[in-house]
């Protein structure tokens, strides 16, 4: 299985998506999946359109993608993580 | 490096605002007091807060991390504001539902990247119902300097790069 680019958002890049991303990576290890892992502002995942498998943010998107688009809110407030997590993983092995 | 700046003089009590605005310009103006901030920050955290909203659904009571980008901070620091009555913070992630808060966790963070298990440890506190309540309800600045010191181990910082 070719190697996923999970995109890793919040507003600033600097504070939530951190939490985040190591969170998933994380996750990547006990499920022995081989992700690369971006951490970047909401901003910039335009320019990640043609190479990411995922994007996982903290920040609201209007725009439209063509990868699944996933809220991970619940890894800050620990409501729901579960769910966030099953989804993630789904999302990652198809 | 210098460690994150945190004590009693950027933990305020009874904040009586009446708008996120005004707690995020009482907590910004504080942090400018002890030059841990430039000017710019409060502009700019507002602006933020407004773009992407820091509002968290927390258990117990919500909580608000606002903080923004790293050019508009001098010194790292964390801000604690428990509000007299709760104030409505949009919900992150979210463009339309606000939530009422009652503590802020003002952010100012110096570069990118370095705070992993600061901001984990602090969202640790967020999961911890027990600690929020105590944080509400606490009128003294020691007690809750040397709760969320026991939580977030500031310690640590010192040895990362």
């Amino acid at each position: 299985m070719a190697k996923k680019q999970v995109l890793v958002a919040c507003g600033a890049g600097i504070a939530t998506s951190t939490v985040v991303n190591g969170a998933i990576e994380e996750m990547a290890k006990e499920n022995n999946l081989d992700v690369n892992l971006v951490q970047i502002k909401i901003t910039e995942v335009g320019g990640y359109v043609d190479s990411a498998d995922l994007l996982v943010t903290t920040a609201m998107t209007q725009k439209e993608y063509p990868f699944p688009v996933i809220n991970a809110r619940s890894f800050l407030t620990g409501i729901g993580t579960a769910a966030t997590k099953e989804e993630i993983l789904t999302a990652l092995q198809k | 490096m210098s460690n994150i700046y945190f004590n009693e003089s950027v933990i305020l009590l009874n904040l009586e605002a009446a708008s996120k605005e005004e707690v995020l310009k009482i907590m910004g103006d504080n942090l400018l007091s002890y030059n841990l901030v430039k000017e710019s920050f409060i502009p700019a955290i507002i602006a933020r807060e407004e773009e992407y909203a820091t509002g968290l659904p927390t258990a117990g009571v919500a909580v608000a991390i606002p903080h923004t980008d790293v050019d508009h901070v001098q010194r790292k620091a964390i801000s604690v504001g428990v509000l007299k009555d709760a104030v409505e913070f949009g919900v992150m992630g979210d463009d339309k539902e606000t939530i009422p808060v009652r503590i802020v966790f003002l952010l100012a963070m110096d570069e990118s990247h370095s705070q992993l298990s600061l901001l984990q440890q602090l969202m640790g506190v967020f999961q911890t119902e027990e600690a929020l309540m105590s944080i509400l309800n606490e009128k003294n600045k020691t007690n809750i300097r040397s709760l969320l010191e026991e939580k977030l181990d500031f310690g640590v910082l010192e040895g990362e790069k």
